[in-house]
Formats: structure tokens, sequence, C-alpha cells
């Protein structure tokens, strides 16, 4: 999580500095929903992710250094170059698709379910969508097709009370994602997404279903965008939380805190772990300045396989 | 070995050809195999053979991510027009993958879209809407207008490691021609020049093939020698063949099925007129629809459409017109 919170508030300072380009969305605050479900994937599950992709490229193994150099146009990049924040790919470590269009990346994880089926594995597939994705008709129908055709798929919704620049009650009477999905027969819970220990506990159940030839299930995790929609994003939308609001909500917060209740964290180890994702980013920083751009001719080598 | 086959039974002979050669090749659809006596489900089982509810843009999506796996899913699609209900997968999600993950995943599916049912389906089921793909990087383009290219150009679809848009003509449904028995594959990207000649170019897609060679012979009665080319892909499209056609005669007439605007019909005189301007003696000649939805009533219908009548004025048109060099 220190690693993902690290990240992308130096994604914030690079943005602002020109040195990251284009459209930026960061998951400041969101970070136990990815640490929590891609802590306990392997490399052959497929993750799909969205136009917020860096805190689940980063907890699906991604690198550091690769995905920084990506958000910076390099030819080293993850992509290339090519794909940037919102297109976040790397099949080496099976993150497989961030798509853009809100909802567009739900039926494609469905298609890495069925060939887990075809295939005989027991491999899962796992997409990351906001609450605004549940309202489009391609949610419907990819949940449907899920359910009838028992896919081993695990739907996570983070749910951050906001579809872009608008609350959930702009968009639908339903309160609760994990009600929408109700008549279709499958598992579905609703944990507190700040909460690691709680998505991990609840995702941990679905994922061994899963992979003992269960599917699909739905976890919705409710969670907090601590930063607007995009980078530059003014917020007129709504109230700035209050620090102590934050100190409450913060997912690294509580998790020190429950650790020194319980024993199991010394207090030297945070700061420890914040200092040591610091000198990872500033590695990862120096390693995507100095590589170069991409060839131009790029542009039209790619658009065929 | 070649005998006559239907045309649409030459597109399912691909699809089982390749079913049979390779177990990675997947066929969805709606109302796919709707008994237990279906060939496709008796031959391949309900794994590869899957009945899907009607949401295209699940289908679609699904095979995607199926074809990151490894799998060629074919979608039958029946109507093209039901793609458009899914157009963020067919156009911003399936061909943009290979290009934004920096050639890290493949896309090889074929959405099989059957099109221009122009005998009295109306507004909602008769667009010739291909041209509207043309635009969209990565995505292959396949216009078969005869029985054996059909059965080729499918299998070349098949085995395409890009998503391609298979358009199949509705009123060709039924018309029998030689088809080869066995493999047969037609790449994608090269057109056939279907009759020559040396007074003028005609590029027909599709149905259009039909009239425009009957019009043809219809010119030749009258000392015209027309040279006919079926550019059987569209995206890629065979420019090459189709600028040296125009730099040896001259002349160039496009016959498309579809309304004129943003039609393939215009991206070709465009390619022409940029490309092969000092070869032209004529203006380019455009055969199309007319720029409106299809209506029902028949004679509305014809009013519409292109056909054999003026294809030979746009020729005459052509033929009849010499520019000062």
């Amino acid at each position: 999580m220190w690693r993902i919170r690290v990240f992308e508030e130096r994604v914030g300072e690079l943005t602002r500095a020109d040195e990251v380009h284009g459209l930026i969305h960061l998951s400041v605050g969101q970070e136990a929903v990815a640490a929590g479900v891609c802590s306990q994937l392997r490399a052959d599950d497929a993750v799909y992710s969205n136009h917020r992709a860096h805190g689940h490229a980063i907890a699906k193994g991604a690198s550091l250094e690769l995905v920084l150099a990506e958000l910076m146009g390099r030819d080293s990049g993850l992509c290339r170059g090519v794909g940037g924040s919102m297109h976040l790919v790397d099949v080496e470590h099976g993150l497989m698709g961030a798509t853009g269009v809100v909802g567009g990346n739900v039926p494609l994880a469905l298609g890495s379910a069925l060939a887990s089926r075809l295939l005989g594995g027991d491999q899962v597939a796992v997409v990351f969508f906001g609450d605004g994705a549940v309202q489009g008709g391609i949610f419907v129908e990819s949940v449907n097709l899920a359910a009838l055709w028992r896919l081993p798929v695990v739907l996570v919704c983070e749910n951050n009370g906001f579809a872009e620049f608008t609350p959930r009650s702009a968009h639908t009477n339903v309160e609760r994602v994990s009600d929408v999905v109700a008549p279709y027969d499958l598992e579905r819970e609703t944990v507190d997404g700040n909460d690691v220990g709680a998505v991990h506990a609840a995702f941990g159940r679905f994922l061994a279903e899963a992979r003992g030839g269960g599917g699909p299930m739905l976890l919705e995790c409710l969670t907090h965008r601590l930063r607007g929609h995009y980078e530059g994003d003014p917020q007129r939308y709504r109230e700035a939380l209050a620090a102590e609001e934050w100190q409450e909500l913060d997912p690294i917060l509580r998790l020190q805190r429950r650790g020194a209740e319980e024993g199991w964290l010394d207090a030297s180890t945070p700061g420890r772990l914040e200092q040591e994702a610091r000198e990872q980013v500033e590695e990862a920083v120096g390693f995507a300045r100095e590589s170069p751009f991409p060839p131009a001719s790029l542009t039209s080598e790619l658009v065929y396989a | 070995m070649a005998r006559e086959l239907p045309y649409i039974a030459a597109i399912g002979e691909a699809v089982h050809q390749e079913m049979e050669r390779d177990e990675s090749v997947l066929y969805f659809g709606q109302n796919l195999a709707t008994n237990d006596e279906d060939p496709f489900l008796k031959a391949f089982g309900s794994d590869r053979v899957r009945v899907t509810p009607i949401s295209e843009t699940a289908e679609i999506g699904m095979a995607v991510g199926a074809a990151f796996a490894g799998y060629r899913p074919v979608v039958q699609l029946y109507m093209a027009e039901f793609m458009l209900v899914a157009m963020d997968q067919v156009v911003n999600e399936a061909p943009r993958f290979h290009y934004m993950t920096g050639g890290q995943v493949k896309v090889p599916i074929v959405l099989q879209a059957g099109y221009g049912f122009t005998a009295g389906w109306a507004g909602q089921h008769t667009g010739s809407i291909y041209g509207m793909f043309l635009g969209v990087p990565g995505l292959k383009v396949a216009v078969p207008a005869t029985p054996a290219d059909a059965k080729g150009l499918m299998t070349a679809s098949i085995r395409d490691d890009n998503p391609v848009v298979f358009f199949h003509h509705y009123l060709l449904t039924l018309e029998h021609g030689d088809v080869p028995e066995g493999e047969h594959v037609v790449p994608l990207g090269e057109a056939a020049i279907v009759r020559e000649g040396g007074d003028v170019t005609i590029v027909a897609i599709g149905w259009m093939l039909g009239k425009a060679l009957a019009a043809a012979e219809q010119l030749a009665g009258e000392g015209v020698q027309a040279e006919v080319i079926d550019p059987r892909t569209l995206a890629p499209l065979d420019t090459a063949t189709i600028l040296q056609s125009v730099e040896k005669t001259g002349r160039l007439v496009v016959v498309d099925q579809s309304t004129r605007h943003g039609s393939a019909a215009a991206v070709i005189a465009a390619e022409v007129a940029s490309d092969g301007f000092s070869s032209l003696k004529a203006p380019v000649q455009l055969v199309t629809s007319l720029d409106a939805t299809v209506p029902y009533s028949e004679p509305m219908e014809a009013y519409l459409l292109p056909d054999e009548a003026k294809i030979v004025d746009a020729v005459q048109a052509a033929v009849g017109t010499t520019v000062a060099a």
C-alpha cells in the first residue's frame, strides 16, 4: 500500500511539473482494495483494470520503473509508451487489460474466465470497476452471462461513492451494488474497502471457491477517493474531507493502528516501509527520466499484429 | 477439386474446417445450434459451440478476453447492425489492444456480420455499413462477393491474428458458385481483377460485383471494355491493384451499395485522386445508394439502390469525358 501511495503522490507531482502528460487518475485512498485482492493472486490469474489503474498494476506485480516509464511515454515503459496511464497492461504479471471506457473491461474478464474453464485450469479472472460502471448495460449483460455459464470471475466493485463528478444518488436509487446483482444467483458481499483485512478475508473466500470451480462472485468494497476524478479536478462538487476524518479513513493508518493494537507491528516498521517505498519510487523516476522516447515509426508498426 | 456450393454454405464450410484443424477456434452466437442435430454442435460440442443471450457487447468482449488467452473465437452476429449496440467493443476495445499494449497481446477474433438485405427489410436491417469501420486502425474488413471468396476469406480471417469484421451479403446467401474443396485461403488485402479491359476501371464491392459484371457485358456490346475489380477486403485495401488498373484505363467508376458520404467508394476515389491523379482522363464516378435510410416500399427501395443501368450511365459518362492534360 505504501508503494502505491508514494508512487501515486509522486505521479501527481510529476503531472503538475508536466513530466507526466495527459489524463491521470489517482487511486489515493483506495489502496486497500488493490492490495487486499491482488496480493492473493497468481501471475496466471487475469486481472482487468480501468482508467484508475496504477494501484492494480503495482499490486499485481508490475515494476515501478516500467509503470512510471509508461506514464512518461518512454520506450522502456510497460506498453512502450503507447498505452499510458489508462491502458496499463503487463501480460507477464497477468494484468491483462486496463480500459479507459467505463465498464468496457467487464466482458473481457469473462473471456479469460471462459478460457480458464475450457483449458481445465484453476485460474480465476478478476475485474475492477467503479460504482459508475454498474448502471451501464454492459455490466448487466456481463453479470447475466457470467452467472448463466458459471464462469470463474470475481467482479470487484470499488464503490467510492462518486461516478466521475457526481454522487451515486445522481445515478441510481439502488444504494448497494451488491443488491443490483441479487436476482442472478451469485455470491455477493459488501465490505469496508478501506479495511485491508476485511477485503483480504472476503476476497480470499471467493477466490478459494472460484479456484474450486465456483463463480461468479461480486465483492463490493466501500472506499474513498481522496483526490479528484482526475489530477487537476477542481472538485467543486464536494466538500474537502477534514484532516481528522481522513485520519479515520486512511487505509494505511488504519492498518498501522490495528497492527500496533494487536501487537504485530513495531513502531519503526511503518516509517521504514514508507522510506523504502520512497527510495524505490525515486529510482523509478530516475530510470524513466533516462529512458528514451519510442521511435516514431512504432506508430505504424503496431497497427496490425 | 471445386464443386458448386451456395455462398452461405461456403462460409459454414470454412468455419467447420478451421474448427476441425484448430481446437482454439470457438463459435459463439445467438440462436446458434438450436437443436442437438446442429452439425457444428455434433462435431465440436457445446464447449466450443456456444449459444449466447442477446448480449452483443458481452459476446464480443468475451471473445476479446478469450483471444488474449490464445483462443480464436468467431462471433456470429447475423445482422451487421447488431454490432452497432456493441461499438465500444468492436471499435474501441478489440482493435486497440495489440497497439496500446505495445504488442503484448493479439486479438484474433472474427465478427461474422450479414448486411445489405435490401429485400423489404426496411430501415434497420439493410445497411451496408462497412464504410464506418474503415477509420478504425487495427480492424480488418472483408466483403466477399462470391462463394469461393467467401470460403477463402473466412479461412484467412480465422487464421489472422487481428480482429476481422467479415461482412457477408444477405442477397448472395443462396447464390451458387464453384468452391474449392479442402483448404482454401484468400489472403486479406488482395483485390481480384475479375474481368480485364482497357477502357475503364470499375471497382465493385460485394453484391455490386454481379451488377458491375452484367453492366460490363452490356458495355462490351457497345465497344467499351471495362476492367472489373473486386477489392474483396476494404481494410487493408489493395490500393496498388486499383491504381495499376487506372494507370492503364485512365477512368474509374466505383460501385458501392452503401450511402455515398463516408463510404468505401469515397475512400477509394480519394486514394486514386491523391495517388493516381496523373493517370485520370475523366472525373471519378461514384455509383452508390442515395444518402437516405433504405425505405420499405419496393419501388422506393429500387430507386435508392445502385443498379446495372446506373452503372452503365456512369461508365458512359466517364468514357465520354476527356479532360485536358
